[in-house]
Protein backbone atom coordinates (compact mmCIF):
# COMPACT_ATOMS: atom_id res chain seq x y z
CA UNK A 1 0.00 0.00 0.00
CA UNK A 2 1.61 2.88 -0.87
CA UNK A 3 0.94 6.63 -2.62
CA UNK A 4 2.72 7.69 -5.95
CA UNK A 5 6.13 9.50 -4.42
CA UNK A 6 5.74 11.92 -7.22
CA UNK A 7 2.83 13.43 -6.00
CA UNK A 8 2.84 17.12 -5.59
CA UNK A 9 0.94 18.50 -2.66
CA UNK A 10 0.91 22.21 -1.75
CA UNK A 11 0.15 23.22 1.66
CA UNK A 12 -2.83 24.34 0.92
CA UNK A 13 -4.08 21.04 0.04
CA UNK A 14 -4.14 20.77 -3.89
CA UNK A 15 -2.52 17.90 -5.05
CA UNK A 16 -1.03 17.36 -8.83
CA UNK A 17 -0.47 13.71 -9.96
CA UNK A 18 2.36 14.24 -13.12
CA UNK A 19 1.52 10.42 -13.78
CA UNK A 20 -2.11 11.28 -15.04
CA UNK A 21 -1.99 15.28 -15.24
CA UNK A 22 -4.89 14.87 -12.87
CA UNK A 23 -5.04 17.15 -10.19
CA UNK A 24 -7.17 17.17 -6.56
CA UNK A 25 -7.92 19.18 -3.72
CA UNK A 26 -7.45 17.69 0.07
CA UNK A 27 -8.38 19.01 3.17
CA UNK A 28 -5.60 19.16 6.08
CA UNK A 29 -6.60 15.60 7.51
CA UNK A 30 -6.23 14.72 4.11
CA UNK A 31 -3.39 16.23 3.45
CA UNK A 32 -1.90 14.60 6.97
CA UNK A 33 -2.34 11.07 5.67
CA UNK A 34 -1.25 11.47 2.84
CA UNK A 35 2.11 12.66 3.92
CA UNK A 36 2.46 9.71 6.27
CA UNK A 37 1.70 7.64 3.30
CA UNK A 38 4.46 8.93 1.21
CA UNK A 39 6.63 8.11 4.69
CA UNK A 40 5.54 4.13 3.89
CA UNK A 41 3.53 4.49 7.08
CA UNK A 42 1.09 1.40 7.55
CA UNK A 43 -2.70 2.28 8.41
CA UNK A 44 -2.46 1.31 12.42
CA UNK A 45 0.46 3.88 12.73
CA UNK A 46 -1.45 6.46 10.40
CA UNK A 47 -4.54 6.11 12.65
CA UNK A 48 -2.24 6.52 16.00
CA UNK A 49 -0.54 9.97 14.44
CA UNK A 50 -3.89 11.34 13.97
CA UNK A 51 -5.14 10.35 17.01
CA UNK A 52 -1.97 11.82 18.67
CA UNK A 53 -2.60 15.24 16.71
CA UNK A 54 -6.16 15.88 16.08
CA UNK A 55 -9.33 16.16 18.68
CA UNK A 56 -11.07 12.30 17.14
CA UNK A 57 -11.32 8.99 18.54
CA UNK A 58 -9.56 5.85 17.16
CA UNK A 59 -13.10 4.42 16.24
CA UNK A 60 -14.12 7.65 13.99
CA UNK A 61 -10.09 8.13 12.44
CA UNK A 62 -10.30 4.62 11.74
CA UNK A 63 -13.98 4.54 9.87
CA UNK A 64 -12.76 7.86 8.22
CA UNK A 65 -9.50 6.42 7.38
CA UNK A 66 -10.68 3.29 5.38
CA UNK A 67 -13.57 5.53 3.36
CA UNK A 68 -10.49 7.88 2.47
CA UNK A 69 -8.11 4.87 1.58
CA UNK A 70 -11.11 3.67 -0.80
CA UNK A 71 -11.52 6.85 -2.15
CA UNK A 72 -7.38 7.47 -3.05
CA UNK A 73 -7.78 3.79 -4.41
CA UNK A 74 -10.74 4.91 -6.99
CA UNK A 75 -8.51 7.74 -7.74
CA UNK A 76 -5.53 5.70 -8.64
CA UNK A 77 -3.55 7.60 -6.20
CA UNK A 78 -3.15 4.43 -3.85
CA UNK A 79 -2.15 1.52 -5.21
CA UNK A 80 -1.16 -2.13 -3.22
CA UNK A 81 2.27 -3.07 -2.58
CA UNK A 82 2.05 -5.61 -5.68
CA UNK A 83 0.30 -3.27 -8.39
CA UNK B 1 0.13 19.47 22.98
CA UNK B 2 -3.52 20.92 22.37
CA UNK B 3 -5.13 18.99 19.62
CA UNK B 4 -6.16 20.22 16.38
CA UNK B 5 -9.93 19.96 15.47
CA UNK B 6 -10.84 17.23 13.37
CA UNK B 7 -12.36 17.20 10.01
CA UNK B 8 -12.78 13.58 8.59
CA UNK B 9 -10.54 13.56 5.70
CA UNK B 10 -11.72 14.36 2.34
CA UNK B 11 -10.54 14.17 -1.46
CA UNK B 12 -12.03 15.81 -4.55
CA UNK B 13 -11.38 15.36 -8.11
CA UNK B 14 -10.85 18.85 -9.69
CA UNK B 15 -12.40 18.19 -12.99
CA UNK B 16 -11.98 21.23 -16.01
CA UNK B 17 -13.93 21.94 -18.53
CA UNK B 18 -17.30 21.56 -17.52
CA UNK B 19 -17.97 24.72 -16.33
CA UNK B 20 -21.74 25.38 -15.35
CA UNK B 21 -22.47 28.96 -15.93
CA UNK B 22 -24.98 29.10 -12.69
CA UNK B 23 -22.48 27.43 -10.55
CA UNK B 24 -23.70 25.03 -7.84
CA UNK B 25 -25.36 26.18 -4.94
CA UNK B 26 -23.78 25.58 -1.90
CA UNK B 27 -25.14 25.22 1.45
CA UNK B 28 -22.60 25.89 3.48
CA UNK B 29 -23.25 28.77 5.44
CA UNK B 30 -24.66 27.83 9.04
CA UNK B 31 -27.86 28.32 10.54
CA UNK B 32 -27.13 28.11 14.03
CA UNK B 33 -30.24 29.94 15.40
CA UNK B 34 -33.92 30.34 14.66
CA UNK B 35 -35.25 33.94 15.59
CA UNK B 36 -32.34 33.61 18.04
CA UNK B 37 -32.79 30.78 19.81
CA UNK B 38 -29.83 28.43 19.00
CA UNK B 39 -30.44 25.31 17.30
CA UNK B 40 -28.64 23.42 20.03
CA UNK B 41 -30.98 24.47 22.35
CA UNK B 42 -33.94 23.74 20.36
CA UNK B 43 -33.09 20.05 19.66
CA UNK B 44 -31.45 19.65 23.36
CA UNK B 45 -35.10 20.94 24.32
CA UNK B 46 -37.31 19.45 22.26
CA UNK B 47 -35.69 16.46 20.71
CA UNK B 48 -34.30 15.61 17.14
CA UNK B 49 -36.24 16.38 14.51
CA UNK B 50 -38.38 18.87 15.57
CA UNK B 51 -40.61 21.25 13.18
CA UNK B 52 -39.92 24.96 14.41
CA UNK B 53 -42.26 27.79 13.39
CA UNK B 54 -41.84 31.18 14.06
CA UNK B 55 -44.61 33.40 14.74
CA UNK B 56 -43.16 36.67 14.00
CA UNK B 57 -42.55 35.42 10.01
CA UNK B 58 -46.16 34.64 10.09
CA UNK B 59 -47.28 37.79 11.10
CA UNK B 60 -44.61 39.61 8.88
CA UNK B 61 -45.67 37.37 5.76
CA UNK B 62 -49.28 37.99 6.27
CA UNK B 63 -48.56 42.00 6.63
CA UNK B 64 -46.72 42.26 3.46
CA UNK B 65 -49.50 40.27 1.72
CA UNK B 66 -52.48 42.55 3.20
CA UNK B 67 -50.25 45.52 2.58
CA UNK B 68 -49.49 44.19 -1.24
CA UNK B 69 -53.68 43.77 -1.71
CA UNK B 70 -54.99 46.82 0.38
CA UNK B 71 -53.38 49.42 -1.04
CA UNK B 72 -54.35 48.29 -4.47
CA UNK B 73 -58.15 47.40 -4.11
CA UNK B 74 -60.79 49.06 -0.73
CA UNK B 75 -62.47 45.46 -0.03
CA UNK B 76 -59.95 42.63 0.46
CA UNK B 77 -60.54 40.05 3.11
CA UNK B 78 -58.20 36.73 3.48
CA UNK B 79 -59.64 33.43 4.18
CA UNK B 80 -56.42 30.99 6.04
CA UNK B 81 -56.61 27.57 4.02
CA UNK B 82 -56.53 24.58 6.98
CA UNK B 83 -55.18 22.27 4.87
CA UNK B 84 -52.14 23.92 4.56
CA UNK B 85 -51.37 23.69 8.17
CA UNK B 86 -54.21 23.44 10.68
CA UNK B 87 -52.16 23.12 13.97
CA UNK B 88 -54.42 25.62 16.10
CA UNK B 89 -51.80 27.89 17.08
CA UNK B 90 -50.96 28.73 13.56
CA UNK B 91 -54.75 28.75 12.77
CA UNK B 92 -55.40 31.61 15.59
CA UNK B 93 -52.51 33.27 14.81
CA UNK B 94 -53.88 33.97 11.16
CA UNK B 95 -57.57 34.84 12.80
CA UNK B 96 -55.97 37.39 15.29
CA UNK B 97 -54.20 39.01 12.35
CA UNK B 98 -58.26 38.51 10.94
CA UNK B 99 -57.99 35.75 8.42
CA UNK B 100 -61.43 34.09 8.50
CA UNK B 101 -61.21 29.89 8.23
CA UNK B 102 -61.19 28.08 4.70
CA UNK B 103 -62.34 24.83 4.95
CA UNK B 104 -62.63 21.53 3.22
CA UNK B 105 -64.11 18.64 5.15
CA UNK B 106 -66.38 18.62 8.28
CA UNK B 107 -63.39 17.79 10.18
CA UNK B 108 -61.55 21.05 9.35
CA UNK B 109 -64.61 22.89 10.18
CA UNK B 110 -65.06 21.75 13.71
CA UNK B 111 -61.47 22.95 13.85
CA UNK B 112 -62.08 26.63 12.97
CA UNK B 113 -65.70 26.11 15.26
CA UNK B 114 -63.33 24.96 17.93
CA UNK B 115 -61.07 27.69 17.52
CA UNK B 116 -63.71 30.19 17.91
CA UNK B 117 -64.41 31.19 14.07
CA UNK B 118 -67.51 32.05 13.78
CA UNK B 119 -69.98 30.04 11.42
CA UNK B 120 -70.58 33.28 9.26
CA UNK B 121 -66.86 33.63 8.89
CA UNK B 122 -65.77 29.56 7.89
CA UNK B 123 -65.61 29.20 3.81
CA UNK B 124 -66.73 25.43 3.38
CA UNK B 125 -64.64 24.11 -0.15
CA UNK B 126 -64.45 20.76 -0.99
CA UNK B 127 -66.57 18.08 -3.13
CA UNK B 128 -67.41 16.01 -0.07
CA UNK B 129 -70.19 17.40 2.23
CA UNK B 130 -72.67 15.32 3.37
CA UNK B 131 -75.81 16.07 4.10
CA UNK B 132 -75.44 16.12 8.05
CA UNK B 133 -72.16 18.50 7.20
CA UNK B 134 -74.17 20.82 4.92
CA UNK B 135 -77.09 21.24 7.63
CA UNK B 136 -74.29 22.51 10.06
CA UNK B 137 -73.32 24.91 8.02
CA UNK B 138 -76.63 26.43 6.92
CA UNK B 139 -77.39 26.08 10.61
CA UNK B 140 -73.92 28.21 11.00
CA UNK B 141 -74.98 30.49 8.15
CA UNK B 142 -71.23 29.64 6.66
CA UNK B 143 -70.20 30.71 2.89
CA UNK B 144 -71.27 26.64 1.21
CA UNK B 145 -68.87 27.25 -2.04
CA UNK B 146 -71.03 24.11 -4.00
CA UNK B 147 -68.97 22.23 -6.16
CA UNK B 148 -70.63 19.93 -7.95
CA UNK B 149 -74.72 19.58 -9.44
CA UNK B 150 -75.01 16.30 -6.86
CA UNK B 151 -73.97 18.40 -4.10
CA UNK B 152 -76.53 21.35 -5.37
CA UNK B 153 -79.43 18.71 -5.64
CA UNK B 154 -78.61 17.92 -1.72
CA UNK B 155 -78.59 21.30 -0.35
CA UNK B 156 -81.81 21.96 -1.76
CA UNK B 157 -83.39 18.73 -0.60
CA UNK B 158 -81.81 19.64 2.80
CA UNK B 159 -82.98 23.34 2.42
CA UNK B 160 -86.78 22.39 1.49
CA UNK B 161 -86.87 20.49 4.88
CA UNK B 162 -85.12 22.82 7.08
CA UNK B 163 -87.13 25.71 5.66
CA UNK B 164 -83.56 27.89 5.94
CA UNK B 165 -82.09 30.12 3.66
CA UNK B 166 -78.44 28.83 2.92
CA UNK B 167 -76.37 31.68 1.55
CA UNK B 168 -73.79 29.95 -1.34
CA UNK B 169 -71.31 30.42 -3.52
CA UNK B 170 -70.11 28.39 -7.11
CA UNK B 171 -66.32 26.77 -7.59
CA UNK B 172 -65.65 27.41 -11.31
CA UNK B 173 -62.75 26.06 -13.22
CA UNK B 174 -61.11 27.69 -16.42
CA UNK B 175 -59.17 27.91 -18.53
CA UNK B 176 -56.43 31.04 -17.72
CA UNK B 177 -53.77 29.34 -20.05
CA UNK B 178 -51.59 27.48 -18.04
CA UNK B 179 -50.64 23.44 -17.46
CA UNK B 180 -52.36 21.58 -16.56
CA UNK B 181 -55.62 22.94 -16.37
CA UNK B 182 -57.41 22.10 -12.79
CA UNK B 183 -61.14 21.21 -14.03
CA UNK B 184 -62.23 18.34 -11.45
CA UNK B 185 -63.60 20.96 -9.35
CA UNK B 186 -66.23 23.34 -9.35
CA UNK B 187 -68.04 23.66 -12.78
CA UNK B 188 -66.47 24.87 -15.87
CA UNK B 189 -66.30 28.44 -17.24
CA UNK B 190 -66.42 28.08 -20.64
CA UNK B 191 -68.36 25.10 -21.29
CA UNK B 192 -71.31 26.93 -19.61
CA UNK B 193 -71.68 24.61 -16.36
CA UNK B 194 -70.96 27.56 -13.85
CA UNK B 195 -73.94 29.50 -15.79
CA UNK B 196 -76.15 26.86 -15.62
CA UNK B 197 -75.76 26.11 -11.92
CA UNK B 198 -75.58 30.04 -11.71
CA UNK B 199 -79.41 29.72 -13.23
CA UNK B 200 -80.72 26.69 -11.08
CA UNK B 201 -79.38 28.28 -8.28
CA UNK B 202 -81.36 31.95 -8.43
CA UNK B 203 -84.38 29.76 -9.24
CA UNK B 204 -84.15 28.33 -6.06
CA UNK B 205 -84.46 32.53 -4.51
CA UNK B 206 -86.53 30.97 -1.02
CA UNK B 207 -83.82 28.46 -0.37
CA UNK B 208 -80.15 29.61 -1.67
CA UNK B 209 -78.15 33.42 -1.79
CA UNK B 210 -75.66 33.59 -4.15
CA UNK B 211 -73.56 35.25 -2.59
CA UNK B 212 -70.23 34.67 -4.27
CA UNK B 213 -68.07 32.99 -6.73
CA UNK B 214 -65.03 31.17 -6.31
CA UNK B 215 -61.69 29.47 -8.32
CA UNK B 216 -59.04 28.10 -7.22
CA UNK B 217 -56.62 28.11 -10.51
CA UNK B 218 -53.99 26.25 -9.34
CA UNK B 219 -51.27 25.54 -7.00
CA UNK B 220 -47.52 27.16 -6.85
CA UNK B 221 -48.51 29.17 -9.74
CA UNK B 222 -45.26 30.90 -11.57
CA UNK B 223 -47.75 32.90 -13.93
CA UNK B 224 -49.51 36.27 -11.93
CA UNK B 225 -51.11 36.54 -15.47
CA UNK B 226 -53.17 33.27 -15.04
CA UNK B 227 -54.71 34.92 -11.73
CA UNK B 228 -55.88 38.16 -14.60
CA UNK B 229 -57.52 35.90 -16.69
CA UNK B 230 -59.38 34.19 -13.97
CA UNK B 231 -60.35 37.40 -12.23
CA UNK B 232 -61.58 38.53 -15.41
CA UNK B 233 -64.27 35.41 -16.09
CA UNK B 234 -65.07 35.44 -12.54
CA UNK B 235 -66.14 39.50 -13.12
CA UNK B 236 -67.75 38.08 -16.57
CA UNK B 237 -70.06 36.07 -14.32
CA UNK B 238 -70.45 38.25 -11.67
CA UNK B 239 -71.73 41.26 -14.36
CA UNK B 240 -73.76 38.91 -15.93
CA UNK B 241 -75.94 37.82 -12.42
CA UNK B 242 -76.18 41.83 -11.92
CA UNK B 243 -77.74 41.93 -15.51
CA UNK B 244 -80.22 39.23 -15.88
CA UNK B 245 -80.98 38.64 -12.44
CA UNK B 246 -80.25 42.45 -10.69
CA UNK B 247 -78.31 40.35 -8.09
CA UNK B 248 -75.20 41.97 -6.88
CA UNK B 249 -72.24 39.23 -6.05
CA UNK B 250 -70.81 40.38 -2.67
CA UNK B 251 -67.50 38.80 -3.18
CA UNK B 252 -65.19 36.82 -5.45
CA UNK B 253 -63.12 34.41 -4.20
CA UNK B 254 -59.79 33.88 -6.13
CA UNK B 255 -58.94 30.94 -4.08
CA UNK B 256 -54.84 30.51 -3.52
CA UNK B 257 -52.04 28.92 -5.06
CA UNK B 258 -49.55 31.45 -4.66
CA UNK B 259 -45.78 30.06 -4.87
CA UNK B 260 -43.89 29.85 -2.33
CA UNK B 261 -39.73 30.15 -2.41
CA UNK B 262 -39.09 26.85 -2.84
CA UNK B 263 -37.23 25.24 -5.75
CA UNK B 264 -39.59 22.94 -7.50
CA UNK B 265 -37.73 19.40 -8.95
CA UNK B 266 -36.70 20.15 -12.28
CA UNK B 267 -36.48 23.67 -12.34
CA UNK B 268 -33.30 25.21 -13.52
CA UNK B 269 -33.28 28.09 -11.33
CA UNK B 270 -34.07 28.25 -7.85
CA UNK B 271 -37.07 28.93 -6.37
CA UNK B 272 -36.50 32.54 -4.86
CA UNK B 273 -35.16 34.09 -8.45
CA UNK B 274 -38.63 32.84 -10.36
CA UNK B 275 -41.88 33.06 -8.65
CA UNK B 276 -43.71 36.27 -8.66
CA UNK B 277 -43.60 38.22 -5.71
CA UNK B 278 -46.86 39.10 -3.73
CA UNK B 279 -47.12 42.51 -5.44
CA UNK B 280 -47.21 40.80 -9.57
CA UNK B 281 -50.49 38.52 -7.92
CA UNK B 282 -52.06 41.85 -6.28
CA UNK B 283 -51.13 43.96 -9.10
CA UNK B 284 -52.56 41.41 -11.60
CA UNK B 285 -55.64 40.58 -9.52
CA UNK B 286 -56.84 43.89 -8.32
CA UNK B 287 -56.24 45.96 -11.77
CA UNK B 288 -58.59 43.23 -13.81
CA UNK B 289 -61.17 43.86 -10.88
CA UNK B 290 -60.92 48.00 -10.62
CA UNK B 291 -60.74 47.47 -14.78
CA UNK B 292 -63.64 46.09 -15.34
CA UNK B 293 -66.45 48.37 -15.19
CA UNK B 294 -68.26 46.95 -11.66
CA UNK B 295 -70.17 50.60 -10.21
CA UNK B 296 -68.26 51.39 -7.38
CA UNK B 297 -71.26 50.38 -5.14
CA UNK B 298 -71.16 47.24 -6.80
CA UNK B 299 -67.23 46.37 -6.38
CA UNK B 300 -67.35 42.80 -4.85
CA UNK B 301 -65.35 42.10 -1.80
CA UNK B 302 -61.84 40.28 -2.78
CA UNK B 303 -61.17 36.85 -1.13
CA UNK B 304 -58.14 35.26 -1.04
CA UNK B 305 -57.28 31.65 0.66
CA UNK B 306 -53.60 31.79 -0.12
CA UNK B 307 -51.86 29.54 2.10
CA UNK B 308 -48.42 27.88 1.14
CA UNK B 309 -46.99 31.58 0.40
CA UNK B 310 -48.01 32.60 3.67
CA UNK B 311 -46.87 29.59 6.21
CA UNK B 312 -43.49 27.77 3.88
CA UNK B 313 -41.03 30.75 5.08
CA UNK B 314 -41.85 30.33 9.09
CA UNK B 315 -41.53 26.92 9.95
CA UNK B 316 -37.64 24.79 9.68
CA UNK B 317 -37.16 21.41 10.16
CA UNK B 318 -34.41 20.52 12.88
CA UNK B 319 -32.75 17.49 12.45
CA UNK B 320 -29.64 15.46 13.42
CA UNK B 321 -27.36 12.97 10.62
CA UNK B 322 -27.21 9.23 11.74
CA UNK B 323 -24.87 7.69 9.78
CA UNK B 324 -22.77 8.88 6.92
CA UNK B 325 -22.20 6.19 3.84
CA UNK B 326 -20.67 5.83 0.61
CA UNK B 327 -23.05 4.26 -2.60
CA UNK B 328 -21.65 1.85 -4.62
CA UNK B 329 -21.10 4.31 -7.15
CA UNK B 330 -18.55 6.51 -4.68
CA UNK B 331 -20.65 8.95 -4.31
CA UNK B 332 -21.45 10.69 -0.71
CA UNK B 333 -24.73 9.44 0.97
CA UNK B 334 -26.14 10.75 4.40
CA UNK B 335 -28.65 9.49 6.71
CA UNK B 336 -30.90 11.73 8.56
CA UNK B 337 -33.33 10.86 11.55
CA UNK B 338 -36.20 12.64 9.37
CA UNK B 339 -37.93 11.18 6.63
CA UNK B 340 -40.10 11.73 4.06
CA UNK B 341 -43.32 10.47 5.98
CA UNK B 342 -43.08 13.75 7.99
CA UNK B 343 -41.54 15.59 5.04
CA UNK B 344 -43.54 15.11 2.86
CA UNK B 345 -43.24 18.01 0.45
CA UNK B 346 -39.43 16.40 -0.12
CA UNK B 347 -41.33 14.83 -3.38
CA UNK B 348 -42.06 17.66 -4.58
CA UNK B 349 -39.23 20.17 -3.82
CA UNK B 350 -35.37 20.44 -3.42
CA UNK B 351 -35.64 21.46 -0.08
CA UNK B 352 -33.20 23.91 0.88
CA UNK B 353 -30.72 22.23 3.87
CA UNK B 354 -28.01 24.09 5.73
CA UNK B 355 -25.70 22.85 8.46
CA UNK B 356 -26.56 24.09 12.15
CA UNK B 357 -22.67 24.69 12.99
CA UNK B 358 -19.68 25.99 10.86
CA UNK B 359 -17.27 23.56 9.07
CA UNK B 360 -14.71 24.52 6.88
CA UNK B 361 -14.92 25.43 3.00
CA UNK B 362 -14.65 21.76 1.87
CA UNK B 363 -18.23 20.73 0.62
CA UNK B 364 -19.08 17.41 -1.16
CA UNK B 365 -22.14 16.49 -3.58
CA UNK B 366 -24.51 13.91 -1.42
CA UNK B 367 -27.60 12.22 -1.32
CA UNK B 368 -29.60 12.69 1.64
CA UNK B 369 -31.81 9.79 3.21
CA UNK B 370 -34.03 9.62 5.51
CA UNK B 371 -34.40 7.12 8.94
CA UNK B 372 -37.19 4.73 7.36
CA UNK B 373 -36.23 1.56 5.61
CA UNK B 374 -38.02 2.13 2.28
CA UNK B 375 -36.52 3.18 -0.49
CA UNK B 376 -38.42 5.96 -1.64
CA UNK B 377 -37.04 7.64 1.32
CA UNK B 378 -34.78 9.88 0.02
CA UNK B 379 -34.86 13.96 1.02
CA UNK B 380 -32.59 15.21 -1.52
CA UNK B 381 -31.33 13.65 -4.47
CA UNK B 382 -28.25 15.79 -5.11
CA UNK B 383 -27.08 18.62 -2.87
CA UNK B 384 -23.88 19.92 -1.97
CA UNK B 385 -23.07 19.98 1.97
CA UNK B 386 -20.01 20.38 4.16
CA UNK B 387 -18.19 17.24 5.60
CA UNK B 388 -21.46 16.29 7.57
CA UNK B 389 -20.37 14.21 11.04
CA UNK B 390 -22.98 11.83 12.89
CA UNK B 391 -24.46 14.02 15.45
CA UNK B 392 -24.33 16.92 13.44
CA UNK B 393 -27.57 18.99 13.05
CA UNK B 394 -28.92 20.42 10.26
CA UNK B 395 -31.96 23.06 9.45
CA UNK B 396 -34.13 22.57 6.54
CA UNK B 397 -36.02 25.06 5.10
CA UNK B 398 -39.33 26.43 3.88
CA UNK B 399 -41.23 23.27 5.53
CA UNK B 400 -44.63 25.38 6.62
CA UNK B 401 -46.70 23.89 4.39
CA UNK B 402 -48.65 21.12 3.73
CA UNK B 403 -45.84 19.14 6.29
CA UNK B 404 -47.98 19.35 9.38
CA UNK B 405 -50.88 17.99 7.66
CA UNK B 406 -49.76 15.72 4.98
CA UNK B 407 -47.05 13.66 7.74
CA UNK B 408 -47.58 10.09 8.45
CA UNK B 409 -47.10 7.98 11.22
CA UNK B 410 -45.23 5.57 9.64
CA UNK B 411 -42.41 3.61 10.59
CA UNK B 412 -41.49 6.43 13.21
CA UNK B 413 -43.68 8.82 15.09
CA UNK B 414 -44.65 12.29 14.25
CA UNK B 415 -42.10 14.68 16.30
CA UNK B 416 -42.68 18.49 18.04
CA UNK B 417 -43.65 21.22 16.87
CA UNK B 418 -42.30 24.18 18.74
CA UNK B 419 -43.48 27.93 18.14
CA UNK B 420 -41.41 30.66 18.90
CA UNK B 421 -43.58 33.71 19.76
CA UNK B 422 -43.07 37.13 19.07
CA UNK B 423 -40.66 37.56 22.46
CA UNK B 424 -38.72 34.70 21.50
CA UNK B 425 -39.62 32.22 23.81
CA UNK B 426 -40.92 28.43 23.00
CA UNK B 427 -44.06 26.81 23.66
CA UNK B 428 -44.82 22.93 22.10
CA UNK B 429 -47.70 23.22 20.04
CA UNK B 430 -47.72 19.56 19.24
CA UNK B 431 -46.59 16.94 21.40
CA UNK B 432 -44.51 14.29 19.66
CA UNK B 433 -46.40 11.11 19.38
CA UNK B 434 -45.49 7.78 21.66
CA UNK B 435 -46.56 4.20 21.22
CA UNK B 436 -49.28 4.84 23.42
CA UNK B 437 -50.97 7.67 21.01
CA UNK B 438 -50.37 4.80 18.31
CA UNK B 439 -51.76 1.71 20.04
CA UNK B 440 -54.59 3.69 21.98
CA UNK B 441 -56.40 3.10 18.54
CA UNK B 442 -55.97 -0.39 17.93
CA UNK B 443 -58.35 -3.20 19.68
CA UNK B 444 -57.18 -6.79 20.37
CA UNK B 445 -59.53 -9.69 19.71
CA UNK B 446 -59.44 -11.98 23.16
CA UNK B 447 -58.04 -14.82 20.94
CA UNK B 448 -54.72 -13.02 20.24
CA UNK B 449 -54.03 -11.33 23.32
CA UNK B 450 -51.77 -14.26 24.25
CA UNK B 451 -48.77 -16.12 22.18
CA UNK B 452 -46.34 -18.32 23.26
CA UNK B 453 -43.17 -18.02 21.34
Amino acid sequence: MYVNKNLAISDTGFIFNPSTGDSFSTNEVGKFIIDLLKQKKSKEEIISQIVLHFNVDKVNADKDLSDFFAMLKSYQLMLDENE
Amino acid sequence: MSKKSYERPYIQKLNTGTMNKFGTKTEYAPVTAIEGVPVKKLIADYGSPVFVISERQIRKTYHEAVRAFKTRYPKVQFAWSYKTNYLNAVCNIFHQEGSWAEVVSMYEYQKAIQNGVPGKKIIFNGPDKSIEDLSIAVDNESLIHIDHLDELYLLVELLENKKKKARVAIRVNMDTGIYPMWDRFGFNYENGQAWNAINKIMSHPELMELVGLHCHIGTYMLSANAYSVAAWKLSDLAMNIQLRYEKTISYLDLGGGFASANTLKGSYLQGSDIIPSVDDYAEAITSTLLNFGFKQENLPTLILETGRAMIDDAAHLLGSVIAIKRLSDGRRSIVMDFGVNILFTAFWYNHKISPAQEFSHHVEDMVVYGPLCMNIDCVRESVTLPLLNRGDNVVVHRVGAYNMTQWMQFITMRPKVVLIDMDGKTHIIRENETLDTINQMEKMPKHLKSINL
